[in-house]
């Protein structure tokens, strides 16, 4: 956990007063709405089908319980009773009121939570791991640098009206599960031949309309160097990223239009006037941020104690959630723990204030009072010790969320869809609900082993479609909800967007078909460990297309 | 459903002027007196383009009140009650089309 | 329209010259990039202050051989939302430490002034009274700053540094 300084937190107290201003001015009359809403979405205020949504950002996916407990009396105090977790590892609430906006978001600042750039066209929520720290695949831990991103991105001066939004994200570790290679910009942090730790830094990837897989400009940038160089290709973004077209001013296509490697040569001449300059990142600067990183003091135990081992024996229920659900930890003796947000027939994402507190005691009792929020929208606890596993199994059995199907195929992404969203085409969350349900063995899941499924109401792809084993994308068509799927798609080191299946079916077609593609599948893979996007490469699309489109 | 926001101003059939309230965000509905309402029965009803764009005009005057007003289709009921015209506008006056999780 | 200059409202002295008129002698003048690019040699030899009005799709390093005549830059926000010259006034301030005075003029809005100052205009057109009698509180919200610009405001990364040796004050926990 980082733990803010008087800074950190003037700094939010003195925003959430700005933002009371702004909200008076807007209430009197002073502000129309299309300067308003600027300044609203620079504060995660959006405007959806029935109400206000408030978007907080969890910087990093990384939470304290008592921030959890805060989330818990904002849905309780503001809002219907719960909260739906993010791809962006943020939270939303669906049903807030502009009036009382500035309550709530003071009421956050106490917690050290804030709402700034969750929205407009400024540097978002930084994103990373979501097990960031507790890896035993990375070489250190990357919210140190995602923190110093946050604060050089937090209200900054040139970057707060850019062509278009901006998402940065960060992986250290061998295995990327923060996507970075689909972010406006891309880090990952390894150690080259020379020894030295750095950057590769990777521009242009992106999801929405036109969707790109980032390119790699810079192959290894010295720590020294990291908010320079970033500050030079916001810069260079920032000045020729394209703003006559709203679909085409996110720097992918700037990147793609010029090229990448022109693109690289424009910010290597900004780079150079300003490298040595006061953003050059002194190792102190960066000792003092890491300072305020608190780890919980690990006691020295061993890997699979007797009381897991026993557990184990005794519990064929707990044995399969500890298969599915809990992950190796870099500290022996200790686990990470995924807490399932998909239990089957409920809206992926979505937790309730009942849930938030009893989670945020189980993290003071079990996780040293911490938790993560990942991009699959599920949560972390980060701390575990092994010989606690069976009883928090149990304390979360009895709370719903002890679903085994993480990274399975009822671990469905989605976003919000026409459920709530004002820009979507088609609903996201029923067809998702209808899945889980159909894919409620949880058997066959096991069988099928790692498969996406990811659902977006509309183009923006706020559920990551292009990405998911088997992208669904809502569309319209005369007025109805149809359906495109794609397969094929994934988001890790190997990225790859899916391919088009054919042509859009109505809703009530979708869940047959992708019930279809999942036999196909089962029949057609190799082996039991060849992944889904391995077989689609291995085979293409055709042997799929029979398979849903012959029968209809 | 197209954003009604990329809409241009064709009417077929009847419709209504819909927006958000500017303090919490409620649907709600220009009426034939000029004022808002959240009950979709009392919104003023037009059938022709000019008569929309006349209350449009009106309503989007009102930028103290509500939010990005916008011409949305309803339908008559036999018996000439007011109802939601596709399933966006349905999902506006019902809500979500699931059961919502802190309920 | 209202000039805000050193956080109080003042008269422009400054005459805007159109594209192709003739430039008065002996008064300030605002005149237009291409004006400026085409009778540089000439401009040059006025004796009273000279400012260039340049567009926000212009490279600054085109400016950049111009600026030690120059005494003002007026720089272009078309809208609200579009922030390039927030990137040229850095460029001009920082990069090629331009001295004279750094206008921002279009639209520009009260909750964007510290943003601007912080970049490096130091005046201002703007369009609605109130938001330029409201200067001085808006560019006060904020007493801290994460971001080293030439604006001379004190940054926390720094400051955190400077009192390294005193103990730290650390907030509680919340609730």
């Amino acid at each position: 956990m980082y733990r803010y300084d008087e800074f950190d937190q003037q700094l939010i107290d003195e925003r959430v007063a700005e933002f009371r201003d702004q909200v008076r001015r807007r209430l009197s009359g002073e502000l129309t709405e299309d300067e308003f809403k600027l300044l609203r979405l620079l504060n995660g205020v959006y405007l959806q089908l029935h109400a206000y949504m408030l978007r907080i950002a969890i910087p990093y996916g990384t939470l304290s319980s008592e921030q959890l407990r805060m989330l818990a009396h904002v849905a309780r105090r503001y809002d219907k009773n719960y909260g739906h977790f993010t791809t962006r590892q943020n939270i939303q609430f669906n049903w807030i009121k502009l009036e009382e906006i500035p309550d709530t978001i003071a009421d956050l600042a106490g917690a050290h939570l804030h709402a700034m750039q969750t929205s407009g066209n400024s540097i978002r929520n930084i994103t990373t791991d979501h097990w960031a720290g507790v890896a035993p695949d990375e070489i250190e831990d990357p919210r140190i640098w995602a923190e110093i991103l946050r604060q050089w991105s937090t209200l900054h001066p040139e970057f707060t009206f850019l062509p278009r939004k901006f998402k940065i994200a960060i992986t250290a570790a061998k295995h990327d599960r923060a996507a970075v290679k689909i972010h406006d910009i891309g880090l990952r942090l390894y150690r080259n031949g020379a020894g030295e730790v750095g950057f590769e830094v990777m521009v242009g990837g992106g999801l929405g309309r036109t969707p790109f897989v980032g390119k790699t400009i810079r192959p290894f940038l010295p720590k020294r160097d990291f908010l320079s160089y970033l500050e030079a290709i916001l810069r260079v973004y920032n000045q020729f990223g394209r703003r006559d077209n709203i679909y085409k001013a996110r720097i992918k296509i700037l990147v793609h239009e010029i090229g990448a490697e022109s693109f690289a040569k424009e910010v290597e001449a900004e780079w150079q006037s300003i490298k040595d300059g006061a953003l050059a990142l002194d190792p102190a600067v960066v000792e003092e941020i890491k300072s305020r990183f608190r780890y919980p003091v690990y006691e020295s135990l061993v890997d699979e104690p007797a009381e897991l081992k026993a557990a184990l024996k005794a519990e064929p229920r707990f044995k399969a959630w500890f298969n599915n659900s809990v992950s190796r930890h870099k500290r022996p003796g200790y686990a990470i723990v995924t807490l399932s947000l998909k239990p089957a027939g409920a809206p992926p994402g979505d937790c309730t204030a009942e849930q938030m507190d009893a989670i945020a005691d189980l993290a003071d009792r079990y996780s040293g009072s911490e938790i993560r929020v990942g991009h699959d929208q599920n949560l972390v606890l980060p701390h575990v010790r092994q010989r606690d596993l069976a009883a928090l199994w149990r304390a979360l059995d009895a709370i719903g969320l002890a679903t085994p199907n993480v990274g399975l195929v009822s671990d469905i992404i989605a976003c919000p869809g026409l459920d709530y969203c004002a820009l979507a085409n088609a609903r996201s969350i029923p067809v998702a609900q209808e899945l889980t349900k159909r894919f409620r063995d949880l058997g066959l899941a096991a069988d099928l082993g790692y498969l996406h499924i990811n659902i977006s109401g509309c183009i923006n792809a706020c559920g990551h479609h292009h990405v998911g084993d088997i992208g669904i994308l809502g569309v319209e068509k005369n007025g109805e909800e149809y359906y495109q799927l794609s397969l094929g798609g994934r988001a890790d080191e190997h990225a790859e967007l899916g391919a088009l299946l054919g042509p859009a079916m109505p809703y009530a077609e979708v869940a047959d078909s992708v019930e279809d593609v999942v036999a196909a599948y089962l029949e057609l893979r190799e082996r039991p460990a060849e992944l889904f996007a391995e077989t689609v490469k291995r085979i293409g699309l055709e042997p799929f297309k029979e398979r849903v489109y012959a029968a209809r | 459903m197209t954003s009604p926001l990329q809409q241009k101003l064709k009417v077929h059939g009847p419709v209504v002027i819909t927006a958000n309230r500017l303090g919490d965000g409620a649907v709600v509905y220009w009426t034939a007196a000029g004022a808002w309402t959240t009950d979709i029965a009392a919104a003023a009803v037009a059938t022709a383009s000019a008569r929309a764009k006349q209350l449009l005009a009106a309503a989007t005057a009102d930028f103290v009140h509500a939010v990005d007003p916008y011409v949305a289709p309803v339908e008559l009921s036999p018996d000439r009650r007011v109802l939601p015209g596709n399933l966006r506008e349905q999902i506006r006056v019902s809500g979500p089309t699931f059961s919502l999780p802190g309920a | 329209m209202r000039l805000v200059k050193g956080g109080r409202v003042v008269e422009d002295r400054f005459v805007r010259v159109l594209d192709e008129a003739p430039v008065p002698d002996g008064v300030p003048v605002i005149v237009p990039a291409a004006r400026l690019l085409a009778d540089a040699a000439e401009l040059v030899r006025r004796e009273a202050p000279t400012g260039v009005l340049w567009p926000n799709d212009r490279r600054i390093a085109e400016l950049a051989p111009h600026l030690d005549r120059l005494a003002l830059v007026a720089l272009v926000f078309p809208h609200f939302k579009d922030g390039r010259a927030y990137s040229q006034a850095r460029q001009l301030r920082e990069r090629y430490c331009f001295g004279g005075e750094l206008r921002a003029t279009g639209h520009v809005l009260r909750d964007q002034f510290l943003f601007m100052q912080r970049a490096g205009f130091d005046c201002f057109e703007v369009k609605k009274d109130a938001d330029a009698e409201a200067f001085i509180e808006a560019t006060r919200r904020f007493s801290v700053f994460y971001q080293p610009t030439a604006d001379g405001r004190t940054v926390a990364l720094r400051a955190r540094l400077a009192r390294a040796i005193a103990p730290r004050r650390e907030r509680a926990p919340a609730r």
